[in-house]
């Protein structure tokens, strides 16, 4: 099964330790370690067999997703292999045919410029693209674009005179300067400035004006990725608090015994538990009816984001002292849980988003 | 036309609804009134009502998944999804709800005898017998295996005395599940007996209880000297408590959202609030609404989850005391955001909204019946994650 191989792999290539060395080492990205995710077909999980993927679908990218959270692995997985390789697919030219090639083989990595404010909103995006010529001029600022400090390319989100339009261009294009973020989860993101920056047709993914046909795919894809990363990430956490508590003494018995402790353990369970089903489903809409499958990811993704806060909230807690210092691995899935609850939007956005699909 | 077994299953289902659903019966039957419970003392509401129940009892449609053979239509997991579409689709009454069918008839097909399947369970399923579950005493609530009713050999049968109690409808029942005590000698987990008899027995008496929500579904339930014939068991003697916590894992999928349909099933609570207070202006309470949507549709899909994976041969087992805590405390704050929404209006009884207050106290039981929060999360703490009982 996907799940056990990708767990295999995991312990041994990417353990919370290897967060650690990368963090210290100011490090935030593994080249060689993505070539071998490319390897095991992760890279290219959503590339057609066509361009050399393993075209696996969006429930296994999930699983491989919840898989990395447990670890806490650090790669482009989401930003490449899952919001940029179904952006490109929502196109059929030659040119995003090359690009999804370029992903399955890790020999691009991408990152998406769309926030421009404090929190997830694409439809609010403002940044111009003046139209000059046959092409556009972009100009102004994009923040908390994950990966984005080392990502090769840029999914890049702007406003043309008839609506929004998506631009996929090289990070190292005249005008573009990049400010990579000391982010708290230790990964890539960075602040990036676009100074009448030169694009072309060519630089258009998708049509002019038109930019969700291609990114609200990808965007759904990413979110649902996400918020099964949020879910092995709270079952990552979760693991070490159960243990904890079957072997942490005091008062002569081990902390576990209580009962103020088990229930509040048990209810842990229970949330992931709820929340894993909400992952499976997202999974299986993207996959088999992709049209209607926004209330499945918001529904998960905003699932994801409590249960994770929680379980890490609690996590901290129930180990005390220890759970508070820097030389135990609590925090850094504190940290992480955080930053991914930011990240494509929070609970309020998705909350408004299943309330709006409910009838509210 | 149809081109699979699924489409050709739905085409002919959709016919046979359409020719024999009483349009009375199609108006989705929300609300204790509009169950039908069905028994041999059961007044019809209505023609339709009976009607609607002949004809699905006679398909095997008021347990479609059981077999043909105790009564049911033998459908598969795919079938029993595209049924239940198929009757949602044209907000179709449920034929018949009955403790038989949501607990005994799990249990007897488990552990029942082959003659004790043929005999009971196609009772269940055309209605004709309504059953009562007496399983609490009134020192044996959470601590279940404490039950003290005694059933004492007396050759061909038991000799049954003691008291039960939140014994629901017992008064409207027509047999009752019982544990009984069999072995006083024995660890209080091994000396219990599973146990079936009328309750037209000699010795049977019921006492309603009346509730905090003003009605009395629950009573008091009394046996003096009460005779047992000796093929009425259910499994092995003494090892009734094997029966009955098969069965309470079904009890607590039922209150979670399987049969009543609790957590997350019928209309989006937006919709609902919504329609109560002219649109939904307190953005306090919005917020809160949005979370319970969200909890709701989250532990559906779990229900869901775990039917697919039992049709798989994973049982839900352990995982049923997960759905009945998160599916019962969820619906408790579903109705306290009823009651929000429903302003002063909510307070009176038979008020402007009807029912609302007594629904709203019904549901307080929810997360005590059937095991309560706490145990469950005991439960889940032993069992699921192996803490240190």
């Amino acid at each position: 099964m996907l799940a056990d191989m990708a767990r295999g792999f995991l312990d041994g290539a990417a353990p919370v330790s290897k967060l650690r060395e990368m963090r210290d080492a100011g490090q935030t990205h593994d080249a060689d370690l993505w070539r071998e995710m490319a390897q095991m077909g992760w890279a290219g999980v959503l590339v057609p067999e066509s361009a050399g993927g393993s075209d696996m679908g969006f429930a296994a990218a999930n699983v491989i997703a919840q898989e990395m959270g447990k670890t806490l692995a650090v790669s482009p997985f989401l930003s490449t292999a899952v919001i940029a390789a179904t952006a490109l697919r929502q196109v059929s030219d030659d040119r995003a045919q090359g690009a999804l090639a370029k992903i399955a083989s890790s020999e691009v990595t991408y990152g998406l410029a769309v926030d421009e404010g404090i929190k997830f909103d694409p439809d609010a995006t403002r940044m111009e693209a003046r139209s000059d010529g046959n092409g556009f001029r972009l100009s102004g600022k994009k923040q908390f674009v994950v990966d984005g400090g080392l990502a090769d390319r840029l999914l890049v989100l702007a406003r043309t005179s008839d609506g929004l339009t998506l631009f996929d261009i090289p990070s190292d294009r005249a005008g573009i300067s990049r400010a990579a973020s000391n982010m708290i989860d230790a990964r890539d993101a960075a602040r990036i400035t676009f100074d009448d920056v030169e694009v072309t047709g060519e630089d258009v993914l998708g049509a002019v004006g038109n930019a969700m046909v291609v990114l609200r795919p990808a965007l759904n894809a990413g979110q649902a990725a996400l918020a099964a990363e949020l879910t092995g990430l709270s079952a990552g956490a979760f693991g070490m608090t159960v243990g904890y508590l079957k072997e942490r003494k005091q008062f002569g018995v081990e902390i576990g015994r209580f009962q103020a402790l088990q229930h509040r353990a048990a209810h842990i369970w229970c949330e992931i538990e709820v929340t894993a089903s909400a992952i499976l489903h997202a999974g299986r809409m993207l996959d088999e009816d992709p049209d209607n499958a926004g209330l499945a990811v918001s529904l998960a993704k905003a699932r994801a984001t409590a249960t994770a806060k929680l379980a890490v909230i609690e996590g901290v807690q129930m180990h005390g002292g220890i759970g508070m210092t820097d030389a135990f691995d609590m925090g850094f899935y504190m940290k992480r849980a955080r930053v991914a609850a930011e990240w494509l939007g929070d609970y309020s956005y998705h909350a408004e988003k299943v309330a709006a699909a409910r009838g509210f | 036309m149809a081109e699979n077994p699924k489409d050709d299953f739905r085409a002919t289902l959709r016919k046979w609804l359409d020719e024999n659903c009483p349009s009375e019966m199609r108006d989705g039957g929300s609300g204790e009134e509009t169950i039908c419970w069905g028994g041999k003392n059961w007044v019809f509401t209505s023609d339709a009502q009976r009607v609607w129940l002949e004809r699905c009892a006679a398909k095997g449609y008021t347990v479609p998944t059981w077999p043909v053979d105790y009564g049911g239509a033998g459908l598969t997991r795919d079938q029993e999804k595209i049924f239940h579409e198929e009757m949602a689709r044209i907000n179709a009454r449920v034929p018949l709800q009955s403790f038989g069918i949501w607990m005994l008839g799990p249990a007897l097909m488990h552990f029942g005898s082959h003659e004790q399947k043929l005999h009971y369970l196609p009772l269940v399923a055309r209605g004709e017998v309504r059953w009562c579950q007496g399983y609490s005493e009134p020192g044996a609530g959470s601590d279940l295996a404490n039950v003290q009713t005694y059933g004492a050999d007396r050759g061909d049968h038991w000799l049954v005395n003691g008291q039960k109690i939140w014994t629901s409808y017992a008064d409207k029942a027509d047999w009752i599940f019982a544990l009984v005590r069999t072995d006083r000698d024995a660890p209080k987990h091994k000396g219990i007996s599973f146990l079936l008899f009328s309750m037209d027995e000699p010795g049977v008496e019921t006492r309603p209880i009346k509730m905090i929500s003003g009605i009395s579904p629950f009573c008091e339930t009394f046996f003096t000297d009460v005779k047992v014939p000796k093929d009425q068991i259910v499994g092995e003697e003494n090892k009734g408590w094997d029966v009955a916590k098969y069965l309470l894992t079904h009890e607590r999928e039922m209150i979670s959202g399987g049969a009543g349909g609790l957590a997350g099933a019928g209309r989006a609570l937006g919709a609902v609030l919504s329609e109560t207070m002219g649109g939904l202006s307190d953005a306090t309470l919005r917020a809160d609404a949005m979370k319970c949507e969200i909890d709701s549709l989250a532990i559906s899909l779990t229900l869901e989850r775990y039917k697919d994976q039992s049709e798989a041969g994973q049982g839900a087992g352990d995982a049923s005391a997960m759905l009945k805590y998160m599916g019962t405390e969820l619906n408790k704050q579903r109705h306290e955001l009823m009651m929000t929404a429903g302003g002063s209006d909510a307070l009176e009884w038979d008020g402007p909204l009807g029912n609302r207050a007594g629904d709203w106290l019904r549901t307080k039981a929810n997360s005590i019946e059937g095991g309560t929060s706490e145990v469950m999360l005991s439960i889940v703490s032993r069992r699921v994650l192996g803490l240190p009982g």
